[in-house]
């Protein structure tokens, strides 16, 4: 019990420690004690944040859901179907993907920044959206995944059920097979989310316009910043806040999901 | 037999996409770093010559590289055996039935994990800061941001990110034993211990496996820490990790040389953990 108590203390302490560093104006957050609260000045450090350059704080929360959102969402259901053809049927060149997308599984993302960053500036594609979102979508351990549980969770028969009742493989896919693997494709959708949402070198390389950053990013530029501009140390510390809550609350929400299908994967 | 269009149509949109941002990528690092840029006199226009191997004879020359490679490994035999040690210890603890709140703890220890490693490595560079640090008894008397420490501070901020992580992919393995096994350890007089050694541990270790796969993986991509911790130490220079060199070189700009870094990097990360993963497969079969 005692282990548990102190491991708790240490995951949790410097979460609390944030949350009431935000709530205090700048005087009190280096001048009162770290771990307790002062005058409670959230508000006005929100509004401020909220503000601050016409809001660009909320234009990079609104890429990050957007860069993590849509491509978790999209890059999970590719993956699924991906996953789902190498479980459920035979043909040529199945062994040759799945190994394409084993190896893939180990080839770091971040060691494909770079190259992608010189493909996307020859077609002159460097600085928008898609640079980012579209390699974001790539996903080899989804399909990893997705193939496991897909041979664990889809009988055999109840495919061949459905074929004899004239049933096309395609409905069949998307009006059985995902309901069966639907905990699998919450655990992998989280994964992806997680992966994107943490993804930090494809935009830093990516992206120079500003109004395109994820929040990480812009996050990042203003710590970088704090030195020359001190006001910016508030707002570093309250948009850290902001920026976390989007997933705390997505993993508290989808529980029961990510607990029945995380270990999955490894077990096989 | 299945006809071929619905397979195609499952297949073909992971595949273009793993085509186009995966293994072209790959291809275009490859041939990228096999050129190199010369000029006609000093200030003459830049052109593109094949250059053979040089680029890899300059990684190879490239002292800082080397350290940053060095530097990166002592990180991971440190750093992921901590992790994943303290992983296996909580998973094991939580299901002892020693611990009552499991719920509570199984959360708290994997909220770090939603939180992305850049405002991560903020809010413990705060931490890490004399003036500002809740624990001032720690930070008055080492200087966690100094040359010697700030390995061991980013350590410590993957660490608390990733425990809970591990901890759950552990602990689900766990959760699969089925209970007959345990019926049988019982009647043989296996205590708690025991049970956990002899029967928990190698059942898991397909677990312990991949998660230490993936720890090995992410050590040697290590970016997002140090070039955060850069703004808060200024012993972290911008070679300090090797996908950093990757990041400084490709901003002078040397694409090139930038390219055989990451062909190198990326080639040893595979070579590291296919081995990783032939060497304790060879294991469990004996």
């Amino acid at each position: 019990m005692g282990i548990m108590g102190i491991c708790t203390f240490y995951f949790l302490v410097p979460i609390w420690w944030l949350f009431v560093g935000a709530t205090k104006s700048r005087g009190d957050f280096s001048g009162t004690a770290p771990l307790w609260f002062a005058d409670f000045h959230l508000g006005q450090n929100l509004s401020e944040l909220f503000a601050y350059r016409d809001g660009v704080f909320l234009r990079w929360m609104a890429n990050s859901v957007l860069y993590t959102g849509g491509a978790a969402l999209l890059g999970t259901l590719l993956a699924a179907m991906c996953g789902y053809a190498l479980a459920k049927y035979r043909f040529p060149g199945r062994e040759l993907i799945f190994n394409l997308v084993l190896g893939g599984v180990l080839v770091p993302a971040t060691a494909l920044a770079l190259p992608l960053f010189l493909i996307f500036s020859e077609l002159e594609a460097t600085n928008t959206f898609w640079s980012v979102f579209l390699p974001s979508l790539v996903n080899p351990f989804g399909v990893y995944l997705a193939r496991i549980y897909a041979t664990a969770s889809v009988p055999e028969e109840l495919l061949e059920a459905a074929r004899l009742d004239g049933s096309g493989e395609v409905r069949t896919f998307f009006k059985i097979s995902t309901r069966l693997m639907f905990p699998a494709l919450v655990t992998i959708f989280l994964f992806h989310f997680v992966a994107v949402w943490n993804n930090f070198l494809l935009p830093l390389i990516m992206l120079g316009n500003e109004r395109l950053f994820p929040v990480t990013l812009g996050l990042y530029t203003w710590n970088g910043q704090v030195n020359q501009l001190p006001e910016l140390r508030m707002l570093v510390l309250t948009g850290a806040l902001v920026s976390i809550v989007p997933l705390v609350v997505a993993f508290l929400l989808l529980q029961r999901f990510w607990r029945s299908g995380l270990g999955a994967g490894s077990v096989k | 037999m299945t006809s071929r269009k619905p397979i195609l149509f499952f297949v073909l949109p992971f595949g273009l996409l793993f085509a186009a941002f995966y293994l072209a990528p790959i291809g275009y690092a490859i041939k990228q770093s096999l050129y190199k840029v010369t000029r006609t006199g000093t200030f003459g226009p830049a052109h593109e010559v094949f250059g053979g191997l040089e680029q890899y004879q300059r990684v190879f020359q490239n002292g800082p590289f080397w350290e940053s490679v060095g530097r990166v490994l002592l990180f991971g035999v440190v750093q992921v055996p901590v992790m994943l040690g303290l992983a296996l210890l909580l998973a094991l603890l939580l299901d002892s039935g020693l611990v009552r709140g499991k719920r509570f703890f199984r959360l708290a220890f994997f909220v770090p994990y939603a939180i992305p490693g850049v405002v991560a490595a903020i809010m413990w560079g705060f931490l890490y800061s004399p003036n500002l640090s809740p624990f001032t008894a720690v930070t008055s008397n080492w200087n966690l941001l100094s040359a010697d420490l700030v390995l061991w501070a980013m350590a410590n901020v993957v660490t608390w990110v990733y425990v809970g992580y591990n901890m759950l992919i552990i602990y689900s393995a766990l959760l699969a034993i089925p209970q007959e096994v345990y019926e049988a350890a019982t009647i043989d007089g296996a205590g708690p211990w025991r049970t956990a050694w002899s029967i928990k541990i190698p059942l898991v270790m397909p677990a312990i496996v991949l998660t230490t796969v993936f720890s090995i993986i992410g050590t040697l991509q290590l970016l997002a820490e140090p070039q955060v911790f850069r703004t808060f130490s200024s012993a972290v220079s911008s070679t300090y990790t090797p996908n950093l060199t990757v990041y400084s070189t490709s901003s002078i700009p040397n694409f090139n040389l930038a390219a055989a870094f990451s062909v190198v990097l990326a080639l040893a990360t595979f070579v590291l953990s296919f081995t990783f993963l032939k060497f304790t497969s060879r294991g469990g079969d004996k």
